[in-house]
């Protein structure tokens, strides 16, 4: 079922005194969710990605703007109309019932023509168990169960109804690193396995690039970019969607563009064309470094972190906007560093530009021509 | 280890000293006097050992109206203030506006004197030769007969005494079950809504296990209280109570003691102990019920 968000506004009012003023959570958010696909809701938090989930689920409604289950407007529809499932960040399993009890709590309350017998809502719900392999917890007590399989019984407890559409609130915050890894790629397979569009959120930019069809990163209520998680990565609209993605972070330098030429403190580095003379923000993605002689970023050498395939290289450069540069490269590239400098030359692909007001892309060379379609 | 746990056995020295001296020995103390017979409370002997204090207390009938008066308590007050309490709890979780207010208001009789409520309470209900009351006004307006509920038929006098009762136990238990309500995490609540959950399966269902501990703790501690119930019924019926029909068992071991009949330790203790083995039995009974159904 594709979800679509048509100019979405959700604004909390002020609470009590007149100095608190309304907060706008969401502000004119559009955004479309495929039929099928698992997306993810990136942004830091308080972002309002919470809130457009909840916006989604129907437990808020819009101030503004109207929601979309394929063609049928739901804007106004309770929750238990829409046939959206919901995992909450802290599972909210009845603490007091067991894992079937409570994988069977929502099909209990169906009614009228829907519904169902007894062994059909045990048929469902052993049919849900299997889905997320729980089939051996069903007496237990949520308290006797650990995280991730809390996790599993939330997302069976949320499947059993055959919602439509499934939403994660946070699905992995609650895990250990190690269960967190393997969660997602369950959550991906469950995912591909029912083919049920899914909507996750997440404060965690890995998480949602490994798994996600599609990303949609948020900043301050207010859609920031929109697309597939590659394609976001390799194309940042801005500064914030640069620095957001991609672990290590991407270095941003200040810089400036004279002549079509990109100078890091009066040193030429790369040829930019088609830019005016301005000073910019320039980021560079850690794997678009490539050491030699002759390269015209000249970094004092800090450290070298080897981790097996790559290496990383952490140096110090005068323009650079954080404490270290971060280089990462290919471990069959010999790093020559004489007197503890370190020189690179940049990969084009992997620089970026951006306007020092506004923060927002500036378009060069070769990369202004790459498309940004879908 | 032995070190560590006579460090902990000094720890614990004062208090266990105090409840010594002002629970054990005093239990122990009533417990030998129940059972002294013939006791001279000028010579301060007995002429020997037995039950039959005990017999005679069961024998007395002031005593079995004192019973029978304190179970009827019991059994109206605990579970009608319980319910009423959770009830208003309820209603005041689910109010926004003016919570602060009516919680306050639901709050004042338990800072209230017990004897000025009493008055209170006779002011509406007492028929003098002046007046009927406002409680009997209110009846004749609605076409019922008056009754003298201070003097009148014991039914009257019963529910006066319960109604009283509930009135002042009522506020400690809507201060506990409004907390024990908001305690409650609001995301089990938003899980029921996205399922559609109705609003009674969502109250019976979710918010009355995720509170019971605090219901179980509320009963037990009502069956206490009303089985030591005295001076509520002091407040309403005077202090004479074994004439106005209206004793309790705690009234009974102080009429026993200090009464215009009283000057008989050995009967008050026999009927303090009885009271105490009633209490416990029933405590644990609750206990052992209440603990079989939070387990399940």
């Amino acid at each position: 079922m594709e979800v679509k968000l048509k100019n979405i506004t959700k604004r909390f009012p002020g609470r009590g005194r007149k100095e608190e003023r309304e907060t706008v959570a969401v502000k004119d958010l559009s955004f479309d969710v495929p039929d099928g696909t698992l997306v993810g809701l990136l942004g830091p938090s308080g972002c309002g990605k919470t809130t457009t989930l909840n916006l989604i689920c129907g437990l808020e409604n819009p101030t503004d703007g109207r929601i979309f289950f394929g063609e049928e407007d739901v804007t106004d529809l309770p929750p238990e109309l829409r046939g959206v499932g919901m995992v909450f960040q802290n599972y909210a399993l009845y603490p007091h019932l067991t894992v079937l009890q409570n994988i069977l709590f929502p099909l209990e309350n169906l009614k009228g023509k829907n519904r169902l017998s007894k062994k059909e809502m045990n048929d469902r719900a052993m049919e849900a168990a299997r889905l997320v392999q729980i089939e051996g917890l069903l007496e237990r007590k949520p308290k006797e169960l650990s995280g991730g399989q809390q996790q599993r019984v939330a997302i069976a407890r949320a499947l059993v109804k055959m919602p439509r559409v499934l939403l994660l609130d946070e699905p992995l915050s609650n895990l250990d690193a190690r269960l967190r890894l393997q969660t997602r790629e369950e959550i991906c397979k469950i995912q591909k396995k029912t083919g049920i569009t899914t909507l996750f959120v997440t404060h965690d930019q890995e998480e949602a690039m490994s798994i996600s069809d599609r990303i949609v990163v948020m900043r301050d209520g207010v859609l920031m970019q929109e697309g597939k998680p590659q394609q976001v990565y390799d194309d940042p609209v801005n500064l914030f969607v640069a620095k957001f993605l991609g672990t290590p972070p991407i270095n941003v330098f200040e810089a400036e563009v004279k002549d079509e030429v990109l100078y890091f403190s009066e040193q030429p580095v790369l040829e930019v064309k088609n830019v005016k003379d301005q000073p910019v923000w320039a980021g560079v993605r850690p794997e678009g470094f490539v050491p030699g002689k002759d390269g015209p970023v000249i970094c004092e050498l800090d450290r070298v972190e080897v981790l097996g395939r790559d290496i990383s290289v952490v140096c110090r450069h005068a323009a650079c906007q954080a404490e270290n540069v971060r280089a990462i490269i290919n471990s069959e590239h010999e790093l020559e560093s004489g007197l503890g400098k370190v020189s690179f030359s940049l990969k084009p692909e992997k620089v970026f530009l951006f306007g020092r007001g506004d923060e927002e892309r500036i378009p060069f060379g070769a990369s202004c021509v790459s498309d940004s379609g879908n | 280890m032995n070190q560590n746990s006579n460090r902990a056995w000094l720890y614990l020295l004062p208090s266990v000293l105090l409840l010594v001296v002002f629970l054990i020995y005093p239990l122990i103390d009533v417990f030998i006097y129940s059972a002294e017979e013939g006791y001279n409370f000028a010579s301060q002997t007995h002429s020997g050992v037995g039950t039959y204090n005990y017999s005679y207390v069961l024998h007395d009938p002031y005593f079995l109206q004192a019973l029978k008066n304190t179970f009827i308590l019991v059994i109206i007050t605990v579970p009608v203030s319980t319910g009423i309490a959770l009830l208003i709890s309820a209603m005041l979780s689910s109010i926004r506006p003016l919570r602060q207010l009516y919680q306050t208001v639901y709050f004042l009789p338990y800072v209230t004197n017990t004897l000025a409520v009493g008055l209170v309470f006779m002011v509406l209900f007492q028929k003098t030769e002046y007046t009927d009351g406002l409680v009997n006004l209110m009846l004749q307006w609605f076409g019922g007969e008056t009754v003298d509920f201070i003097d009148g038929p014991y039914w009257a006098k019963m529910f006066v005494l319960c109604f009283y009762t509930i009135w002042v136990v009522m506020p400690f238990k809507i201060l506990v079950l409004t907390s024990a309500l908001a305690s409650v995490n609001p995301d089990y609540y938003r899980a029921a809504r996205v399922d559609g959950t109705p609003k009674l399966r969502i109250f019976t269902k979710i918010t009355l296990p995720m509170i019971a501990p605090m219901i179980v703790y509320l009963v037990i501690t009502g069956f206490i209280g009303a089985f030591k119930a005295y001076s509520d019924a002091v407040a309403l019926f005077g202090t004479d109570l074994n004439a106005a029909g209206m004793n309790t068992i705690v009234g009974y071991v102080y009429d026993m003691l200090y009464g215009d009949s009283g000057g008989y330790p050995s009967y008050a203790s026999a009927a303090a102990i009885i009271l105490f083995v009633i209490v416990l039995t029933i405590t644990c009974i609750n206990l052992l019920v209440s603990k079989r159904q939070l387990e399940n």
